[in-house]
């Protein structure tokens, strides 16, 4: 699906647009508050959902070359985190929902959680 | 040893600063990236390096990060003077994890580092001594080796 879509299921507030804009497709997705266990799966992933708001999501989601990052709960992200996704090009959006709920309303849409993981 | 032309890197892991943990595995993946290597051989040594480079500034108080790339290879070393680890084998468990609540709280301590960088890494070897510190060597190829 697109970014652009993910905003509309989630109700999402976008602070940071990213390189490639909102038209971009996305396929997969993981959600996770533990960054080793995000890092646990190597397989294309392109969003992160998470209610964890630090620098080091933005770093994890860099180091997975991830195009999107979802803070879910409502949880606002502080100037560092906005600042790093800015450099790295990577599109950041605010929800109000929870992650569960996040999770449930993509995964309906069509975003998957790219199973076959290596491991 | 280094009659090749490789690239050397040396970097200070701050042990006081968890916003800047990650920097150094970022400028190497950068690196990594513009020598053409392929996607997921990047994405693989940057994630088992940072993987170090966190364990180091949660358990160890920072370190030093040392990266030769080579043709044949990638070989980094994360050194610490911390506390060590007691023991290797239970460290490296799925799981098993001493982070204290704090850092749990900033989405670290679910015991997946150590057993990332080995599924990452072609080789890995860890040297520690309790009151000491801890050395990780990790060996990403680039080759296809044939096994013989
Ligand atoms: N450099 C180090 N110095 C001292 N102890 C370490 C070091 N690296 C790892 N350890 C010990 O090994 C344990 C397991 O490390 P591992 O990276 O697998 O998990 P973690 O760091 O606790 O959690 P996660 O990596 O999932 O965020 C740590 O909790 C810690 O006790
Ligand atoms: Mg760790």
């Amino acid at each position: 699906m697109k970014i652009r879509e993910i905003v509309d299921a989630i109700n999402a507030k976008v602070l940071v647009a990213g390189d490639d804009g909102l038209d971009m497709e996305v396929h997969s997705a993981c959600a996770s508050d533990m960054m080793s266990d995000v890092l646990a799966f190597v397989k294309e992933q392109a969003v992160l959902v998470t209610g964890l708001v630090n620098p080091q999501v933005v770093r994890t989601a860099e180091m997975m070359d991830m195009k999107c990052i979802i803070f879910a709960r409502g949880k606002t992200p502080d100037k560092a985190t906005i600042e790093l996704a800015k450099s790295k090009g990577i599109v950041v959006m605010v929800t109000p929902l929870r992650m569960y709920t996040v999770c449930g309303e993509l995964y309906a849409k069509g975003l998957h959680g790219g199973e076959d993981n290596v491991g | 040893m280094s009659d090749k032309g490789g690239l050397h890197f040396e970097f200070d892991v701050d042990g006081g600063n968890f916003v800047s943990a990650g920097t150094a595995s970022e400028r190497v993946k950068n690196t990594l990236k513009q020598l053409g290597i392929a996607p997921f051989t990047v994405r693989r040594t940057a994630i088992a390096m940072y993987e170090g480079e966190i364990n180091m500034v949660i358990h160890a108080g920072g370190g030093k990060a040392i990266v030769d790339i080579t043709p044949e290879d990638i070989k980094i070393w994360l050194i610490d003077s911390g506390p060590g680890i007691e023991d290797i084998e239970l460290a490296m468990q799925e799981g098993y994890s001493t982070a204290p609540e704090a850092i749990r709280m900033l989405g670290f301590g679910a015991g997946m580092g150590l057993s990332n960088m080995k599924k990452y890494s072609d080789i890995m070897e860890i040297d520690s001594r309790p009151g000491e510190g801890t050395k990780v060597f990790l060996q990403i190829n680039l080759q296809k080796v044939q096994n013989g």
